[in-house]
């Protein structure tokens, strides 16, 4: 069992924790064990404020008897302490019965999807926090309307190990790297702000592949570039949005109301609609937890199934939801590897790791030149849906004028709302010149997961934009 | 924190107690458990119990800081994490501003935080009350479905010590339950939620929160989008008090001093219409966010933020208020043990008004009232005071409620905002946030619609 060196507990102990999970008459049991180093350093005011580091390290035991599901956590690794969690997991999702199982466990399953060059924990904590000071000059050196300047630095280097009473053994060695920047411009109408990041699922090489400085002043130039920023329109409008930076639309418009747990509720838009039309047919919309290096990539999900590459929508038509291992269960299907989790506080459930759109045929300048009024955005910030009624809004952080086929004057910040379904269909071009977009960590139920988007550049024909012009 | 917490205090002090000559040091010590049952369709869908505890400490060393923290009170990581923020120390900058809070004689208004009968409540009877809940929000309309139904509550423990003589410790629990619910109409879903809050399951009015999660689901059935205009609206409590929580960045010091606030520079200006005082008041028990002490350990208090129109002051922690060449005003906060102390409001509160809800949709010809906002987190920008989000809520005509609207966005600035509240309401509800809820009218916000 050479395979099984450098596990976070002994396959042995695993085995009999599990048993115990099932010592009241459980179908299922699961151990999810993480240990979790991480720094963090953070620059503000031209001042390295402070350099932090943290370690976060537990187990997380599930108990399934029917529908219900016992859940309790520890931080004491020992049998001792697993032992007792899968008690108190056991009898939670109990009310009497009784069994005695015992569980046999295979080999080690891993399925790394990244190859990582420089582990950040190798990394000394000097030149993390050198990076932040580039940032923080090449932002200040942008223009003199520049007045103040944030930037954040964050990795972490996460083991985990999950076991069930299926025999599923997985481990997976989980690396981020993340690079943020805020910058603060004040002219004579008042302040805006720029912000920019950057985050993978490798490690330090990150930032060798892409240029710190150039990220910072982007952040830099959309703050001045906004000092002159106009009110946004108000009412609905042809919305252009730039490749790379819309992929949060298709995350909020359809990928939440995708999940089977919602499905599954009846409280998605998009219940029953699986082989239905509901976008243009330009729409191919795909979830990949095995895109290297993207922030959403992972080796295996937090139920220990390997990430894979589902797609959702083809052509317009939804080909499938997102799944993970209870709902699969009940459906008497195969998981998609997206069950997911926060932590090893936290139950698992149907998340997105890397949600994108495919390539479309149109010329991205010809999307531009195409539309005579409208909005171009450039920059978009979260979002936010009701999965049921399939309303959604999402911020833009750096937006333009579309005036008789030109970008004109940028806008200031505001939200667009739209329907999930009517959104998807009135999506009229698509361009070919896909790209991921920037990291983003997405909340549902309480928990956040790291997630990643990616689009071409569209045209929606019809937004509503909550600007404050006629 | 008037029960004390010996044993995480001895820990906390041991760690502070190993400073060296020169050394400041903070130690947090921390232990809670929450308990957490969600139920649908009458079953027990899951059952959560679970415990943890971590340690953070901050070692100041020549005006430079470093952290660390680790999700475990074993003696070997808490060695360890001392060592890794005194590591930590050599890169931060140096900085004139860096330290501790020191004590300021400012006594801590005694509260109560602690319910013994939330302490020993039955775990039958959680799920107990879960399942009635969902009962009744099933009872109260035949439209309405549940998502799920929902228990929950936490206890905590916490230990404080400083090397400048700050020490504290003591323990919380608390619960809530909620309903998220979903009304049917032909195609047409729409989602509705309540909620109750309670020192202990005693306190719960199951009824309103299931009456209010079947009034959110089904009074949107049939809404329609309006069309963009210039109009009044009125925010109903709770979202008034996601309105008023996002003016808490603007008001700290430290955003002031970095020049990050819309405030700064605006002291003794009329920023809000003369009939606004706004207070954080952390010590009103009625509060949901209140507390005796702040982030930093020292006693929380009363500060008039906004009267009768007037900046009066920003709230500091003792970090801003260095910077400030001030004194703390109480306000740091904290994010457990793992966060670093910031700077905040704690519990805010607008003074009301004399005017129910009713009375003041009474006096408006045409206008919205909004009942729910989302996307304030993309939205709204407290920097440069951009506001945008979007909203849904009920028409109003002639003085009346009248039909339901949806995906629409409204849209001002946090200043204009201020300047442009005709009437405050007097229905204060101490919803479980931040900043308390009543209705608040505002003129000329621009509902972008169709």
């Amino acid at each position: 069992m050479s395979n099984n060196e450098n596990l976070l507990v002994a396959p042995d102990v695993l085995s009999r924790v599990l048993a115990r999970g099932r010592s009241t008459g459980a179908d299922f049991s699961e151990v999810f064990v993480e240990d979790k180093r991480s720094t963090s350093a953070g620059l503000d005011d031209g001042k390295i404020e402070q350099v932090s580091s943290g370690r976060d390290r537990g187990a997380g035991i599930r108990v399934v008897k029917g529908d219900t599901t016992g859940f309790a956590h520890t931080s004491d690794l020992s049998e001792k302490g697993l032992l007792a969690a899968a008690e108190a997991a056991a009898a939670a999702a109990s009310r009497g019965g009784g069994g005695v199982n015992s569980v046999a466990l295979g080999a080690v399953m891993r399925h790394p999807v990244n190859n990582i060059e420089k582990w950040p924990d190798e990394v000394t904590k000097r030149e993390k926090v050198a990076l932040l000071q580039r940032v923080d000059a090449a932002a200040r050196g942008v223009h003199k309307a520049i007045v103040q300047v944030s930037a954040g630095y964050g990795d972490s280097r996460k083991r985990i190990l999950i076991a069930n009473s299926e025999g599923v053994l997985a481990a997976d060695e989980q690396v981020r790297t993340l690079l943020r920047v805020s910058v603060v411009a004040s002219g004579d109408g008042g302040m805006q702000t720029g912000f920019q990041s950057l985050g993978h699922t490798i490690g330090f090489e990150v930032f060798d592949q892409n240029d710190v400085e150039e990220l910072a002043r982007s952040a830099a130039q959309q703050a001045v570039t906004k000092l002159s920023a106009r009110p946004a329109p108000s009412g609905s409008l042809p919305v252009v949005i730039k490749h790379g930076s819309g992929g949060v639309l298709f995350h909020e418009a359809c990928g939440h109301g995708l999940e089977a747990d919602i499905i599954s509720k009846g409280a998605s838009v998009y219940k029953d609609k699986k082989g239905e039309l509901v976008a243009s047919s330009l729409v191919t919309l795909i979830d990949d937890g095995t895109m290297t290096a993207e922030w959403g990539a992972i080796g295996i999900d937090d139920e220990g199934h390997p990430s894979q590459r589902n797609v959702l929508i083809q052509d317009g038509v939804i080909t499938d939801y997102m799944w993970d291992y209870l709902r699969a269960r009940n459906e008497g299907r195969r998981q998609s590897g997206n069950g997911r989790r926060q932590s090893y506080q936290h139950l698992p459930m149907v998340r997105m790791t890397n949600t994108f759109v495919l390539n479309g045929p149109h010329d991205p300048a010809a999307i531009v030149r195409d539309t005579k009024n409208g909005v171009y955005v450039a920059k978009l910030g979260g979002g936010q849906v009701d999965t049921a009624s399939g309303d959604f809004v999402f911020g833009m952080t750096e937006a333009y004028l579309i005036e008789n086929g030109e970008i004109t004057e940028p806008l200031r910040d505001g939200n667009l709302i739209g329907n999930g379904p009517q959104v998807l269909r009135d999506i009229d071009l698509l361009g070919n010149d896909f790209a991921m977009g920037n990291p983003g960590t997405c909340g549902k139920d309480g928990q956040g997961v790291p997630v990643g988007d990616g689009q071409p550049t569209l045209r929606v024909k019809s937004l509503t934009i909550g600007g404050t012009a006629a | 924190m008037t029960i004390e917490v010996p044993e995480l205090q001895a820990i906390a002090d041991r760690i502070v107690r190993q400073a060296k000559p020169g050394e400041q040091i903070e130690a947090y010590v921390g232990r809670g458990g929450e308990t957490s049952v969600r139920v649908y369709e009458g079953d027990l869908e899951h059952f959560v119990s679970a415990q943890s505890d971590g340690v953070g400490i901050r070692v100041i060393k020549d005006g430079r800081t470093g952290t660390a923290y680790a999700g475990t009170l074993d003696a070997t990581a808490i060695a360890e994490v001392l060592a890794e923020a005194r590591d930590n120390v050599q890169f931060g900058t140096q900085d004139e501003f860096a330290g501790l809070a020191t004590p300021d004689g400012v006594a801590v208004v005694p509260q109560k935080f602690w319910d013994e009968e939330l302490a020993n409540y039955a775990t039958e009877g959680k799920v107990d009350l879960t399942k009635d809940l969902e009962r009744r929000a099933l009872a109260a309309d035949s439209r309405v479905r549940t998502e799920s139904a929902n228990y929950d509550d936490s206890w905590d423990e916490s230990a404080f010590a400083t090397t400048t003589g700050i020490r504290a410790s003591g323990r919380s629990n608390s619960c809530y339950v909620s309903v998220v619910t979903l009304a049917d109409d032909g195609d047409e879903t729409q989602t509705g939620f309540g909620f109750s809050v309670g020192d202990s399951p005693k306190d719960f009015d199951l009824d309103k929160a299931a009456r209010e999660a079947a009034d959110r689901a089904t009074r949107l059935l049939g809404a329609t989008k309006p069309a963009t205009k210039r109009t009044t609206i009125v925010l109903d409590p709770y979202v008034t008090s996601q309105f008023i929580s996002i003016l808490s960045s603007a008001f700290n010091g430290e955003n002031v001093s970095k020049g990050r606030s819309i405030f700064a520079e605006r002291l003794g200006e009329q920023v809000a219409v003369p009939f606004f005082t706004l207070v954080d008041d952390p010590t009103n028990k009625l509060a949901y966010t209140a507390t005796d002490i702040d982030g930093e350990g020292l006693a929380a208090r009363r500060n008039v933020l906004i009267k009768d129109g007037v900046l009066q002051m920003f709230v500091q922690s003792s970090y801003s208020a260095r910077r400030m060449k001030t004194t703390s005003t109480g306000n740091a906060t904290r994010g457990g043990f793992a966060g670093s102390p910031g700077v905040g409001c704690l519990a805010m509160q607008v003074a009301p008004g004399t005017k129910s809800q009713a009375e003041l949709i009474a006096d408006i010809d045409d206008g919205v009232l909004i009942q729910e906002v989302s996307g304030l987190h993309s939205g709204v920008n407290p920097i440069s005071g951009d506001f945008s989000t979007g909203a849904s809520g009920m028409t109003i005509v002639n003085g009346a409620v009248g039909a339901p609207i949806r995906e629409f966005t409204i849209g001002s600035t946090l200043q204009r905002m201020l300047q442009d509240i005709v009437a405050i309401g007097n229905d204060i509800d101490w919803l479980p946030m931040r900043a308390v809820g009543l209705s608040l009218v505002i003129n000329d916000v621009t509902i972008s619609g169709s």
